[in-house]
């Protein structure tokens, strides 16, 4: 049996947790341009189309974030993608972030009153144009809060992907303990590096809420 | 590319599916009435319980939201045995999910319970009721329809959370899907088609909680 110090241990957990803040960076970043599309689907004035953006919603927010891993990690090497699970896992995470984002942001669009639109509208502006000049910025900064909120669940959710074999923090910090046998040890300082990560975003969030309670 | 799918082994497999889905529905129910249960006590600590106890409350809630169910599992699951206590994978799953919704549910059902206006507290004091009295008949009912929904949401999403458990050998619906495609060797369509249970369990639930709400708590729930 190899000895580890405590020192090994944190220090192989850290270095770990590079790749969790890499993932929740990549997934998040994804997940807001691929939710863009989705949010653009889900408001448009065409039925069909709306019907197609609140399905592909509904479908990632009514399964397992753990199956959708699977699904893309046995998924795509059938469609001829030669598939690891950083690929997998990036982009199931951008799917399942795209979902939520577009939520929360065609919350914040419903959220701005008829008047914004009409007054785009008779300035001349087109609907593309609309949507950038004036009702996207309002509708992002009143929706701040839940979308740093949901970063914190992303961050957490990433998690998941050890179980499809992607080397962060979790799956390293399980072969750590199967070195040394001191779960307590290495679990409770997993939790506390998650805690760091998450902690500061969530005081965030809950400041961005307060400030927009009070105006 | 010569990759064609394969349902035929599906048949055979909808015992197995069922059972997933029952150990799930399981899981679920009992998290749901530990956790509601514990929230309600947490939620009112934290309101008039003394100092140390609503420190310890908050302490709770920020560490459980801020750390993944998955790491909150593994600590219980691997961590507990090294202290001699040990746990039947079932009920480790069953631990870790209950104090991991009760951190998310004691906001939710304090949420509910700051919205009960004060006037129901003080008449309800005027007429005689004793403070636990007033707690139990006519504060907590009030508040739990206010937050009926977001406590439905709070349930289907632990629902989904649980697939996590199968790490830890419970054989609910993850678990089996794990089993049946290591068996069938058709890993996408064992998955694919256990996902549209999950699907249609979490919508089905919805549905279920949105109904019994109405019945058990009165009109206007929604």
């Amino acid at each position: 049996m190899i000895e580890f110090t405590f020192w090994d241990i944190l220090r192989n957990l850290l270095l770990a947790a590079r790749w969790t803040v890499l993932l929740s960076l990549a997934a998040f970043i994804g997940g807001a341009l691929v939710g863009l599309v989705v949010l653009f689907f889900r408001i448009a004035k065409t039925k069909w189309v709306k019907r197609i953006a609140s399905g592909y919603i509904a479908l990632f927010q009514g399964t397992p974030l753990l199956m959708q891993l699977f699904l893309m990690f046995f998924g795509l090497p059938m469609l001829g993608l030669r598939i690891e699970p950083w690929t997998a896992a990036a982009l199931g995470l951008t799917f399942f972030a795209s979902a939520y984002l577009a939520e929360i942001w065609r919350g914040g669009v419903d959220a701005l009153p008829r008047g914004q639109w009409d007054a785009g509208a008779s300035l001349g502006l087109h609907y593309l144009q609309e949507l950038r000049l004036i009702i996207l910025p309002q509708a992002f900064a009143i929706t701040r809060a839940p979308t740093v909120g949901f970063l914190v669940q992303l961050i957490k959710s990433t998690a998941l992907t050890s179980i499809i074999g992607f080397e962060e923090l979790v799956r390293t910090s399980n072969a750590i303990n199967n070195a040394t046998f001191e779960p307590f040890k290495v679990y409770g300082l997993v939790a506390l590096i998650f805690f760091v990560m998450c902690f500061p975003l969530t005081q965030y969030a809950r400041r961005l809420e307060q400030r927009a309670g009070a105006r | 590319m010569g990759y064609s799918l394969d349902f035929g082994w599906l048949a055979g497999a909808a015992g197995v599916i069922a059972s997933g889905a029952a150990m799930t529905l399981l899981l679920i129910a009992v998290t749901t009435l530990a956790a509601t249960f514990l929230s309600i006590l947490g939620a009112a600590g934290k309101r008039s319980g003394p100092k140390p106890l609503r420190l310890a409350i908050g302490a709770y809630v920020e560490v459980m939201r801020n750390t993944p169910f998955l790491v909150q599992l593994f600590f219980i699951f691997f961590g507990l045995p090294t202290l001699g206590i040990r746990l039947d994978p079932i009920l480790a799953a069953m631990l870790a999910m209950t104090l991991n919704m009760a951190a998310y549910t004691i906001e939710i059902v304090g949420a509910g319970l700051d919205a009960v206006p004060r006037g129901q507290t003080e008449a309800a004091l005027a007429l005689g009721l004793r403070p636990r009295q007033v707690f139990v008949k006519i504060v907590l009912p009030q508040a739990l329809k206010v937050i009926y929904p977001a406590l439905t949401s709070q349930i289907v999403i632990m629902m989904l959370e649980s697939a996590v458990v199968s790490q830890i050998a419970v054989r609910e619906l993850t678990y089996e899907a794990d089993m049946l495609q290591a068996r069938t060797f058709r890993a996408f369509e064992t998955y694919f088609v256990v996902t549209m249970v999950y699907l249609g369990l979490s919508m089905g639930l919805r549905r279920l909680l949105i109904a019994g709400g109405r019945g058990a708590l009165g009109a206007g729930v929604s």
